[in-house]
């Protein structure tokens, strides 16, 4: 029994201060990691990275400066990264801790902002462990191969790669919000925009849809250096399309309905 | 403290809660009685936010439960057992919940060990727990933030008759520390013993609300019980008294025990029974309130 929480009840409501966003983020951070879902996917996220680490390591043509490393480490994470955004939304459902959660904190719109916040912080550290991984790859290189190392980068690369993780994890969180089961949004996550990617770059007369509401293909010139201001603007409206459509549309749904 | 004014909720054509009114006061327990589907969750939901009312007003201290700064603080809501990560052990549950509340870490294991889930259930997986651990650890959560109002829906589901009594007990205390106490059964005997105050709700409207012992008082009278039944009623008529058939094989007479007794007595009719018909009446009531017996005795899984 403790004796610390019996202490007698004032007669009228106390005011606590309300949990600052930090907080908020922190615990959203905790909950896509206290899981066995959770934990496993960051632990197949890291060796993901370092497998495809080993192969530009190991296979005799692949390039091997830097820059090469760091942009080919993005793919394992910017293919499963997602997949934890979703889960940070749509875990709430499937599990039914929503209930909970919004009667914590039944500003409902504090709680998304705390996701978006955590899923982002996600994604940059995801950048960060590619980061690392490809030093350790450019380190080793003369280790393995005949090529030197090469340690240049470009900020502004840097900069791009971060944005197009950051917005390839909020479109899992946006498309978790949107469809609130587990299954159903991994799934269309994956397949939608494939299969849009397919019809627009099958159809020759939907080449404007490919260029500017493809995210596949508008993302794509990010992961080069030197992006101009067309390349922004294409990227921007696929974006829309993929990312801030659905969050809206997801996130108006969640502020409204009942929770069960 | 708690406030529910003209509540209503329509889901569609139909009306799930309907013009719902009562208010629960600081230092007593507010037994929310109904059969599964009354209404009571619904209100419940209502109450903390997670329904919308079609129309009328439901606040905590004079304000809606989504004007609280800090509502886990101020408001201890147990709605459902079952809505845990089945993945999360005990401990992180209330990990997560201490931080969202912003309370010291202590407090997990205080909560923990406070609903006897200190030790290993601390660190098993919620998924594996029963019903009556999931209630326990749903009590913990509601207590963390030591709040001045507990809401909680059926949380005697589940648990064992040893469960029961420990938590009337948790609840009893937490009242006569000044606290509100609102909590939900469609089980009339789980509240019975641990209520000031009785709401109960049938078909999505109050039925009867009012303190236990006003409702008790309206279904009064005396039970008696004795070998011969027939004997024993004809002395009770003989003195004036009406009776009515009872539970079993007892009558009810319609007076005092002492009037009873000493009727009894003067005739010298053998009894093996007589108290007051409260409990049994109440009961009766409560069927009669919320229609069928069976809806009542039925146990949610």
């Amino acid at each position: 029994m403790s004796t610390a929480t019996l202490t007698d009840q004032p007669r009228t409501l106390v005011d606590h201060p309300a949990p600052s966003l930090l907080q908020l983020v922190r615990v959203e951070l905790r909950k896509s990691a206290d899981t066995r879902a959770g934990r496993w996917l960051l632990i197949v996220i890291g060796l993901a990275v370092l497998g495809v680490v080993a192969i530009s390591v190991f296979v005799e043509d692949a390039p091997k400066t830097f820059t090469d490393h760091f942009g080919i480490t993005q793919l394992p994470i910017s293919i499963l990264l997602p997949v934890l955004g979703i889960l940070l939304v749509t875990s709430e459902w499937s599990q039914r801790t929503a209930m909970t959660t919004f009667t914590l904190v039944p500003r409902r719109s504090r709680v998304l902002v705390a996701k978006v916040l955590a899923a982002t912080v996600l994604a940059v550290l995801g950048v960060v462990v590619a980061a690392l991984a490809s030093v350790l790859a450019t380190a080793l290189t003369p280790v393995f191969s005949d090529a030197e190392r090469d340690w240049g980068i470009s900020a502004a690369l840097v900069g791009q790669v971060l944005v197009v993780q950051v917005v390839t994890v909020l479109a899992g969180v946006a498309f978790g919000m949107l469809l609130l089961s587990s299954p159903l949004a991994i799934v269309l996550y994956f397949v939608l925009p494939t299969v849009f990617n397919i019809v627009v770059n099958l159809i020759a007369a939907l080449d404007w849809v490919r260029d500017w509401l493809d995210l596949s293909t508008t993302s794509m010139p990010l992961f080069q250096d030197g992006l101009d201001g067309q390349g922004w603007a294409q990227f921007g409206t696929s974006v829309g399309l993929w990312v801030v459509l659905p969050m809206v549309i997801g996130w108006l749904r969640i502020q409204r309905s009942e929770v069960a | 403290m708690i406030t529910i004014e003209h509540l209503t909720k329509r889901y569609g054509a139909q009306v799930a809660v309907s013009d719902v009114s009562f208010s629960c006061a600081p230092g007593t327990v507010t037994g929310f009685l109904g059969p599964n589907g009354a209404g009571k969750s619904t209100t419940m939901r209502a109450l903390v936010g997670l329904a919308e009312p079609s129309s009328g007003t439901a606040t905590v201290g004079g304000r809606r439960y989504r004007d609280l700064p800090n509502a886990g603080r101020s408001v201890g809501v147990l709605l459902d057992a079952g809505a845990q990560h089945s993945g999360r052990t005990g401990r992180e549950v209330l990990t997560l919940t201490s931080q969202v509340l912003g309370v010291e870490r202590h407090r997990v294991d205080e909560a923990l060990e406070r609903v006897g889930l200190a030790g290993r259930p601390a660190g098993k997986r919620v998924g594996k727990y029963s019903l009556g651990m999931r209630q326990r650890l749903g009590l913990a959560t509601a207590l963390i933030g030591d709040p001045q109002v507990l809401v909680l829906d059926e949380p005697a589901n589940g648990l064992d008759p040893e469960g029961i009594f420990w938590m009337r007990g948790l609840l009893r205390d937490f009242a006569d520390r000044g606290g509100t106490v609102l909590l939900s059964s469609h089980l009339l005997h789980e509240v019975e013993a641990v209520a000031d105050q009785l709401v109960v709700i049938a078909g999505g409207r109050i039925v009867a609300q009012g303190s236990k012992n006003e409702l008790l008082a309206g279904t009064g009278g005396t039970l008696v019980r004795g070998p011969d039944r027939a004997l024993l009623a004809k002395a009770l008529e003989a003195a004036g008294i009406g009776v009515s058939a009872g539970p079993d094989d007892a009558l009810v007479a319609d007076a005092e025990a002492l009037a009873v007794g000493q009727a009894v007595a003067a005739a010298g009719v053998v009894l093996t029974e007589l108290r007051a018909a409260g409990g049994a009446g109440l009961e009766d009531l409560f069927r009669s309130l919320t229609g069928s017996s069976h809806e009542v005795q039925e146990v949610q899984a």
